[in-house]
């Protein structure tokens, strides 16, 4: 049996809030031998993250941890900072979700290599500069003589992840921290990573502490498993026991969170909704009056699309495809080229107050429910404000009314309509946003990422509520999302998107089991290789 | 509290949320710097707008028996000050002092002159600002010697009086009034004009803010003090102008912030939800870009005010400001500064306040900035 490296007994997390003390993590213990991977998975809020944060100290100032994290025999907790240095970042290090704020966008990426490990390791500056460039070799980035002269604005988000990796690994440390460290990236690029990650663990012998909310990686990298809730951990074992014979119900429910069903096509001669004819938008970049001519950007090139009634289609693509500008240019929210016509009228060139009367048909549901709802309203405020605009002789009353039965359609308490959004988890609040888009009876509507902020057991929830609406209405839904698991189970056509192009188009099983553009089949690869497991269970 | 205990305790039917605002103001609540600084300034406020109808003294009196007097929390005269004001009334009378003796707060003094006395030179002893209700009490039957006797007021100088025999005290409270209210008009003034410039150059976009914002810059680019000299050669030293001049310049900041917060919140997803929705340009600016532009608007202000408030004291010592016998702190401070070797009370009051209430001020702005804006802690 391979050593002990990192033990973690009986630590508990506490914030001090306004509304009192808060514990994030109840008295977990956790251990983390040589050479080996353990996940910890958990939905949001379940202090998955919180109990790494403690061990390397790093809580917020309000938070507190009692308890113990050794590390190789010395509590983590109780180390003076001078001798905490001495193993954080060095013997223990991390990488973070997001890659985009993690890097000093002042330095080179050689520069900030070379800095810590002629620190810790007190090289020269010549062998530290050589092992920078290993480093870079080790985490694969292409040409990294280069790259080492290289801002990170100038690297793409997968080649940003790979740099912290190597700083990660640049002082050899026994124990790796990875805090979703592929939830920010696009499929493709996140299956890079993981298997970056394992090659990297069998060549260097590290142990990865994995945090996520994504069985589909678990089960694919880690030797053993957490499950965490609220601040607990309901279940461990190794991944496969977890995966096979799931003894908690917690577990039970994550593993069967895939959002599951299939769509039916619409009847064929279900009349067509929306039809877009080589719809095109084009963003002026810079220019000016003394920059000169503005650089055009293409983001949506010659698209056809025909929606029709109670049809789900499905956008997918990767981030800067273009799909979420193609769902607001077809509801005349953003400028474009091509012809645009709803229930058979022409829409492409409506003016904006002409467009006004039919925006309660037409409706668009944000992928973020923490910024597209108003900080400063009440939940019933927000609901109730399109009916302002297009019911403008209700009374008060009626629009509470109103509000009230678009709460309770989405699976809400009415009683919740004086509250303030900031009060919500993020699935109420994608309820909330939904019912403010249902309450207009809208025909179409526009789902950007509805789900993808979202934690999979709740995605499932929402995935059901939005069919049951579409079952309902007779809604037409354009569903835009890079998550092909979601995608489908609610759509019945789906176009792939690439570059402002479509890639390729088809009924949703066509294009699953049998993609033919090779871009397509990447995409499939690398998003099912991490579901293909969630299906089996 | 009560607000957070009910939420929390009783799942009432209604349940009311707990909006931004009462977060705010809870977390304010919390901040004891904050809240001792808003006590104090309230005070302040209330000290300077009520203060001088209490104080005995007119801001405008003159005691010329009191020139420079120290403070001091016993009452004046005090006893050689009642010889001293004793000796320059019988000059005047013309009359020679014999002898005085003080009984229960009244002098009595004996005087001879070479002419009969007579009764309407009791007005000189009135007139003094030591001095009150003069009566003979006797005369010799010559009428060449008369015992006068009259009553010492009593007089508290509690900061002192300045230059001219002014009670500080008095003058003090009343260059609070102007101060405070300079600070608060003047940063209205920029504020409104700020929000509103501000907020229709971000909300319009495009050209339209691009020349609004060159005209700031512009702005930005003249001499502050150049610029208000020549209002005051154009127009004239007065009040009103103080107001314009200083809110005329501060604004230029406002309105930078307010059309950076606009176009920041112009972007987000509620406000193109809300255009999805068809709500009107008007609907959304008073729904949603103003109520999300009142927090860092508020803080600015908090922090504006004392700003304005030191311009208003800069102006008033270069003598650019409030004008003789209104008074301002700048105006104090200036006059305390000129007389610091030999009535050093001149300037410590009338900067004590200032100082303390620019501190308070400023504390308020900051602990409002936390309790606001959380994530920036």
């Amino acid at each position: 049996m391979a050593e002990t490296v990192l033990e973690v007994r009986n630590l508990r997390v506490t914030f001090r809030t306004l509304d009192g003390t808060v514990e994030a993590v109840k008295g977990i213990d956790l251990v983390v031998k040589a050479g080996e991977t353990v996940a910890i998975v958990g939905e949001s809020g379940s202090g998955k993250s919180q109990t790494m944060m403690a061990a390397m100290r790093l809580l917020a100032s309000n938070g507190e941890a009692t308890g113990a994290v050794e590390y190789r025999g010395r509590n983590l907790l109780e180390l003076p900072k001078s001798e905490l240095n001495k193993v954080r970042g060095a013997k223990i290090s991390m990488i973070f979700q997001e890659p985009m704020t993690s890097l000093d966008p002042l330095y080179t990426i050689g520069n900030q290599l070379i800095e810590p490990i002629m620190r810790h390791r007190r090289l020269g500056a010549k062998d530290a500069k050589a092992e920078a460039l290993r480093l870079l070799k080790l985490v694969h980035i292409p040409d990294p003589e280069r790259r080492m002269g290289s801002y990170p604005h100038e690297m793409s988000g997968g080649q940003r992840q790979r740099v912290m990796i190597a700083m990660a690994l640049a002082n050899d440390p026994d124990v790796l921290i990875a805090d979703e460290p592929t939830t920010a990236l696009d499929v493709t690029i996140q299956a890079q990573i993981l298997v970056l990650l394992a090659e990297l663990q069998k060549k260097l012998g590290t142990a990865i502490v994995f945090i996520t909310h994504d069985l589909g990686i678990v089960r694919r990298l880690a030797d053993r498993v957490y499950v965490m809730r609220r601040g607990e951990v309901v279940e461990s074992g190794p991944t496969e026991q977890i995966f096979t014979t799931p003894q908690h119900d917690y577990t039970r429910m994550l593993l069967s969170a895939e959002p599951t069903g299939r769509k039916a096509p619409p009847a064929p001669n279900a009349p067509i909704m929306l039809d877009g004819r080589n719809v095109e938008v084009t963003f002026r970049i810079g220019g000016g009056f003394l920059a000169g001519p503005p650089m055009l950007l293409r983001a949506v090139d010659r698209i056809n699309v025909i929606l029709k009634e109670r049809q789900t289609i499905g956008i997918v693509g990767e981030s800067g495809s273009g799909k979420s500008t193609l769902g607001r240019a077809l509801l005349r929210l953003l400028p474009s080229e091509g012809r645009i016509r709803f229930e058979g009228r022409d829409i492409s060139t409506a003016t904006k107050d002409q467009m006004r009367p039919l925006r309660h048909e037409m409706q668009l549901v944000f992928q973020d429910p923490f910024g597209s709802l108003s900080p400063r309203m009440t939940v019933g405020q927000i609901i109730t404000e399109g009916l302002r605009v297009h019911e403008p002789n209700l009374t008060r009353k009626e629009r509470d009314q109103r509000a009230k039965e678009a709460l309770r359609e989405v699976g809400l308490d009415p009683v919740m309509r004086n509250r303030y959004p900031h009060e919500f988890s993020g699935g109420q609040r994608q309820r909330i946003a939904i019912a403010r888009a249902m309450i207009l009876k809208p025909k179409v509507v526009v789902l950007d990422e509805p789900t993808s902020a979202l934690d999979r057991s709740v995605q499932k929830q929402i995935v059901e509520l939005l069919r049951k609406l579409q079952a309902d209405n007779d809604l037409s839904y354009l569903f835009i999302s890079h998550d092909l698991a979601v995608v489908r189970a609610m759509a019945d056509y789906i176009i792939v998107m690439k570059q402002g192009k479509i890639v390729e188009e088809g009924p949703t099983d066509e294009i699953f089991d049998d993609p033919r553009e090779a871009y397509t089949q990447t995409l499939m690869a690398a998003a099912l290789d991490a579901t293909r497991f969630r299906a089996e269970v | 509290m009560t607000e957070l205990a009910d939420a929390q305790a009783a799942p009432d039917p209604e349940a009311l949320g707990r909006s931004l605002w009462g977060d705010a103001w809870l977390r304010l609540k919390a901040n004891k710097a904050a809240m001792f600084s808003l006590f104090y300034l309230v005070a302040m406020t209330l000290v300077c707008v009520f203060g001088p109808f209490f104080s005995p003294h007119a801001y405008t009196t003159i005691y010329p028996d009191y020139v420079r007097t120290p403070p001091s929390l016993s009452p004046y005269p005090q006893q050689e000050m009642i010889q001293g004001a004793l000796a320059d009334v019988t000059r005047r009378m013309r009359v020679d002092m014999k002898e005085m003796k003080q009984e229960d707060g009244r002098v009595v003094f004996t005087v001879t002159s070479t002419k009969p006395f007579d009764d309407r030179n009791l007005r000189y002893i009135d007139r003094s600002d030591t001095f009150d209700d003069a009566r003979v009490e006797s005369k010799s039957p010559d009428g060449l010697e008369t015992v006068i006797s009259a009553a010492t007021m009593q007089k508290y100088f509690l900061f002192g009086t300045d230059n001219v025999g002014r009670d500080l005290f008095t003058r003090t409270l009343v260059a609070g009034r102007i101060s405070l209210s300079i600070g608060l008009l003047a940063g209205l003034v920029a504020v409104t004009i700020g929000v509103v410039y501000g907020a229709t150059a971000g909300f319009a976009g495009g050209k339209t803010d691009e020349v609004m914002m060159r005209i700031v810059d512009v702005l930005y680019s003249l001499p502050f003090i150049f610029f208000v000299i020549m209002l005051v050669v154009f127009f004239g030293r007065n009040f009103v102008l103080m107001f314009l001049a200083v809110g005329a310049v501060l604004w230029l900041d406002m309105a930078r912030i307010v059309r950076g917060q606009a176009l920041s919140i112009r972007r987000q997803e509620y406000v193109q939800a809300a255009e999805a929705m068809g709500v009107s340009q008007a609907g959304i600016l008073m729904r949603h870009v103003i109520p999300n532009l009142l927090g860092p608007v508020v803080i600015y202000m908090t922090l504006l005010v004392p700003q304005v408030i030191l311009l208003e004291s800069f102006l008033s010592f270069l003598g650019l400001g409030v004008q003789e016998p209104m008074t301002s702190w700048g105006v104090l401070i200036s006059a305390g500064a000129a007389n610091i070797g030999s009535a050093n009370w001149m300037l410590l009051y009338p900067a004590f306040f200032l100082v303390s209430t620019l501190f308070a001020l400023n504390f308020i702005g900051d602990g409002l900035r936390d309790a606001l804006d959380p994530k920036d802690r």
